[in-house]
């Protein structure tokens, strides 16, 4: 029973600062839990703690049932894939691979094969007498992954183990880690700051944000429900649209500059939108959620949005639509959104930017005759509208 | 642009070993008043091999450049795992066994005479003993080896640490979880990557451990009798005192050609297992 | 809807409050700190303790020096005095040999860095044939036993009639500098990027005048180095001294040393130590000052 279980795990340095605040997390066995957040967000840390690199300040973690908190690294029975890969520079690939299994005095035959056996799933075969120095980036972090699967542990740890490889290779070692990690059924525990890597690879994805856990849940989950703003901003590209608005005395509108939208039916509920009737709220809508009005057929109403457009861009399959519209956008540096390090967007609402500067982005197909500096009405699909709390940030749910 | 430098050199190293070349053919002793000058072969050559004189001052200095290197790398190795890491008094450290390297050799050698001597130094007095170092033929040469070794230990630490620092940290965390204690990590990463380092250091120090004479002339001055008398010594002793430049210029080209060889291979042992 | 959120309900509130870990620094580890703070401390003494010595020495008197070491003499001599200092000016004459080392160190460390920033510069720049040999050769002249060449040298300066004179040795004791040098600031040369002289060929310079106008001043730190280490083993030079001079008061300092204090009946060595100290000043400054700065320049490039 290889399980990975933390709690309550927090990591505090001498001059107070915390940088992992009581995590709870489980990964079953054979699960593949990506930790996913802004840089400085806490998930290496939290990582290297259960590596056994960083010391634990409070809470458990336990592997197997086993409480590891004082174990040393070598006595956890994990492997760990490093950002830099961390080859052995002097050692050929099939030594880096076959080096913890060299130091378990295991007997050369047996080494040899499972060496062997590693670097066939790898594709590494043919590079087993190379040293480092002579592969390429992603020959060498297919050798940090053997040296990794080699020793059959009872759980993986990877430390962003894409992020230093050009685009089109990343993806496809996505698909690599992920058919590898399947193959072996081991409890991985893998950290990156990327969404997507997180959304296509994870079975659970765990958001995290200054080093609190925000959200776990399965990828779909965390995509149609974010517990909150942050995790709604966070995952999804093109981002969701974020804009101020104010809910209606009645509780069945909400309104976004000068135009209306209903509320979606689970959130007609007074329990649910009692508080905030008459006041400010925050509307999310994504994307993929607006439609192009003249080529949808949709009733008017209350879920129709009309905007200028900024720019579309093409992408042969779909056409993304940069709009906007009257109401105030919530910008980045918004306490509820901003990361810790990341610059806040300096653009004025109205001027041309990036996509997420000021205009939202609309997902529209690739029919559409939607062009620049046009005039646009989309529909909206307000079943799939978020609403948030514009002072906490968390999520307007239905009562269950 | 080049060619000063080149000159330069050519001027106060190719010519000297030319003209001992030359010398070590002819008869060029100058406290003989006669009959110098003459080629005389090989004759010079002979003489030297045939020497016992030569050729314990041959293994002396082999000796003595064996154990006074292994023992100073071993020691220097200590000390630069020590500068490795971060610590409060670190600058002092590094401080403190540099200026024992800056010192003039003629510094260090007297300073551990005094400290040897029986009526003025130290060690008798801490250790309580009356022991006139520099009188017997082992004592000597440990005086000798101390000193050797507190003037020449911080400059191979200084490069054992350079070649330390610039190998990556993160393979020793990846050893860490691969498994392996602190001692395996040093056999088998840390030893390997300081090769091209270690190389660098033994070159250096078995040339000068092999060509010591500044030490010896001022502590022993190659007593007790002769026990203390290196090659270069003798080199020394044959052209100033016997003022024999032929036999003197034999010695020398066998001195030159003993460290082109012992040069040649310790670079080439360093080479084929460094392998990078 | 399984998603779970961050707020905690009951159930994992009381696992992670219940259970609060707390580390006490492991006795190993203490004990590990302690040995090797005492390490470094017997490190540092072992290589200061002999100056302390030297220097409690060099201020004993004559007669305190010749009686041994304890008591009123121990570790800390009650009496002091600057005799010996007195004695190795006036009596021995040290100050001459100290001058004549001053001289001819400075001389050699001024022609070094001239010949070694040139050599070092074209090696690092210019295209030139065999340069890579030229390298090699400037090296293992390094490496040559200094003792072969005291022979031979010593028949050419007889001839020369320049035995027992201070101002052949700043030719000879290029020997132990030049090879340093250039090494030392053909690979601090190389470290410049090369946009640096473009920019000024482009300008219209000679490489000489690049060289002069544009790289001198970006390559003082490095010639700065190169000087100090050059003085260092200019200055150091027994070998060659012992060797080709004769009368006092052309000794270079070490030489004037070891002849120091020695008279029929007894060794001096408040004197030899005086002196010692006196010359060793200079060094030790010259260490502190630029610890830094020698360290990088010896292992500058080596083991990229």
């Amino acid at each position: 029973m290889a399980t990975l279980k933390l709690s309550g795990v927090t990591k505090r340095y001498p001059n107070g600062f915390e940088a992992v605040t009581d995590l709870d997390l489980d990964v079953a066995d054979g699960e593949f839990m990506v930790l996913v957040g802004p840089s400085g967000c806490g998930k290496t840390t939290a990582l290297r703690m259960v590596a056994g690199l960083e010391d634990i300040t409070d809470g458990t973690i336990e592997v197997g049932g086993r409480v590891v908190n004082d174990l040393s690294p070598r006595d956890r029975d994990m492997a760990m894939v490093f950002q830099n890969y961390a080859l052995y520079p002097h050692m050929t690939v099939a030594q880096n691979i076959g080096f913890s299994l060299s130091l378990q005095k295991m007997p050369k035959a047996e080494l040899r094969t499972k060496v062997e056996e590693a670097a066939r799933v790898l594709g590494l075969t043919d590079h087993l007498d190379r040293k480092p120095a002579q592969l390429s980036g992603g020959q060498r972090q297919r050798v940090a992954m053997g040296r990794a699967i080699v020793r059959s542990p009872a759980a993986f740890l990877m430390d962003e183990p894409l992020s230093n490889l050009d685009a089109k290779l990343r993806v496809h070692m996505r698909a690599e880690v992920s058919r590898i990690q399947r193959r072996l059924a081991v409890a991985t525990l893998y950290v990156t700051h990327d969404q997507v890597e997180a959304m296509t690879m994870g079975d659970r994805v765990a958001v995290m944000r200054s080093g609190r856990l925000l959200q776990c849940g399965r990828p779909q989950e965390v995509y149609n429900s974010p517990a909150s703003l942050f995790v709604a901003a966070f995952i999804g590209s093109p981002a969701m649209n974020l804009y101020q608005g104010e809910m209606d005395q009645q509780g069945a509108t909400v309104q976004l500059g000068h135009q209306r939208l209903d509320l979606p039916a689970a959130l007609l509920d007074e329990r649910v939108n009692g508080p905030y009737r008459g006041r400010a709220v925050v509307v999310g809508i994504r994307p993929e959620h607006l439609a192009d009005a003249a080529e949808a057929s949709g009733d008017g109403g209350n879920r129709r949005l009309e905007g200028t457009v900024d720019l579309v861009e093409e992408l042969g399959s779909e056409k993304l639509v940069h709009f906007h519209i009257d109401a105030a956008r919530l910008s980045t540096t918004d306490a509820l959104l901003a990361s810790e390090d990341e610059e806040p967007e300096t653009l004025e609402a109205g001027e041309i930017g990036s996509a997420t500067a000021t205009a939202g982005v609309a997902r529209v197909s690739a029919d559409s005759h939607i062009a620049a500096d046009q005039r646009v009405v989309f529909t909206v699909d307000t079943e799939r509208l978020h609403l948030f709390d514009p002072e906490t940030g968390s999520t307007l749910r239905s009562a269950q | 642009m080049v060619a000063p430098a080149v000159i330069l050199l050519l001027a106060v190293t190719a010519y000297p070993l030319v003209y001992n070349l030359w010398n070590s053919f002819h008869s060029e002793n100058l406290s003989i008043a006669t009959g110098q000058g003459g080629f005389v072969g090989a004759d010079n050559y002979t003489k030297m091999f045939k020497s016992s004189e030569w050729l314990h001052a041959l293994l002396r200095t082999l000796a003595f450049a064996g154990v006074s290197v292994a023992l100073e790398t071993v020691i220097a190795l200590g000390l630069a795992l020590m500068l490795h890491r971060r610590f409060r008094g670190r600058g002092l450290l590094r401080v403190a066994i540099l200026i024992p390297w800056a010192v003039p050799t003629v510094v260090s050698a007297t300073l551990w005479k005094t400290m040897f001597d029986p009526r003025a130094g130290f060690v008798d007095y801490v250790f309580g003993l009356h022991t006139t170092w520099l009188a017997g033929v082992w004592t000597s040469w440990a005086a000798i080896l101390v000193a050797d070794a507190w003037k020449n230990v911080p400059f191979i630490a200084i490069i054992l640490l350079a070649g330390l620092q610039v190998i990556p940290t993160e393979i020793y965390e990846a050893a860490r979880i691969d498994g392996a204690s602190w001692s395996q990590s040093f056999r088998r990463l840390t030893l390997p990557l300081l090769k091209p380092a270690l190389a660098v250091a033994l070159i250096f120090r078995l040339l000068s451990a092999l060509l010591v004479f500044d030490v010896i002339y001022i502590m022993t001055g190659g007593g007790p009798g002769l026990s203390t008398e290196t090659l270069s010594f003798l080199n020394w002793q044959t052209f100033l005192v016997d003022t024999d430049f032929g036999y003197g210029g034999a010695i020398s080209v066998m001195l030159v050609v003993m460290c082109l060889l012992i040069a040649g291979i310790v670079m080439r042992v360093m080479r084929t297992s460094a392998e990078t | 809807m399984s998603t779970e959120s961050a707020t905690p309900g009951p159930l994992v509130a009381t696992r992670s409050r219940g259970r609060p870990k707390r580390r006490r620094p492991r006795r190993r580890t203490v004990v590990r700190e302690v040995c090797f703070y005492l390490a470094v401390t017997v490190v540092v003494l072992f290589s200061l303790f002999p100056f302390y010595w030297m220097v409690r020495t060099s201020l004993l008197s004559d007669s305190a020096v010749g009686q041994g070491v304890g008591g009123a003499n121990g570790l800390f001599p009650a009496h002091l005095t600057g005799s010996a200092y007195m004695e190795d000016f006036t009596q021995q004459g040290f100050l001459t040999p100290l001058v004549n080392s001053a001289i001819v160190a400075f001389a050699t460390t001024v022609i070094t860095i001239f010949v070694a920033a040139l050599a070092g510069y074209a090696l690092a720049r210019l295209p030139i044939r065999g340069a890579g040999a030229i390298l090699a050769f400037i090296l293992v002249a390094g490496f040559f036993p200094v003792l072969a060449m005291v022979g031979p040298l010593f028949l050419v300066l007889r001839d020369l009639g320049l035995l027992d004179n201070i101002y052949p040795l700043i030719i000879v004791y290029l020997i132990y500098t030049l090879p340093i040098a250039t090494y030392l600031l053909r690979n601090f040369f190389m470290q410049i990027p090369k946009d640096l002289e473009e920019a000024a060929l482009v300008d219209g310079a000679t490489r000489l005048v690049a060289l002069r106008r544009v790289l001198i001043p970006v390559a003082v730190p490095g010639m700065f180095t190169a000087g100090i280490l050059a003085f260092i083993l200019a200055w150091n030079d027994f070998a060659f001294a012992v060797s080709f001079l004769e009368t006092p008061g052309h000794f270079t300092a070490p030489l004037a040393i070891v002849n120091l204090g020695q008279s029929q009946f007894q060794v001096f060595y408040n004197r030899i130590d005086a002196a010692v100290v006196i010359i060793t000043i200079p060094v030790a400054l010259l260490v502190l000052f630029a610890q830094r700065r020698i360290v990088a320049g010896l292992t500058a490039g080596s083991f990229r």
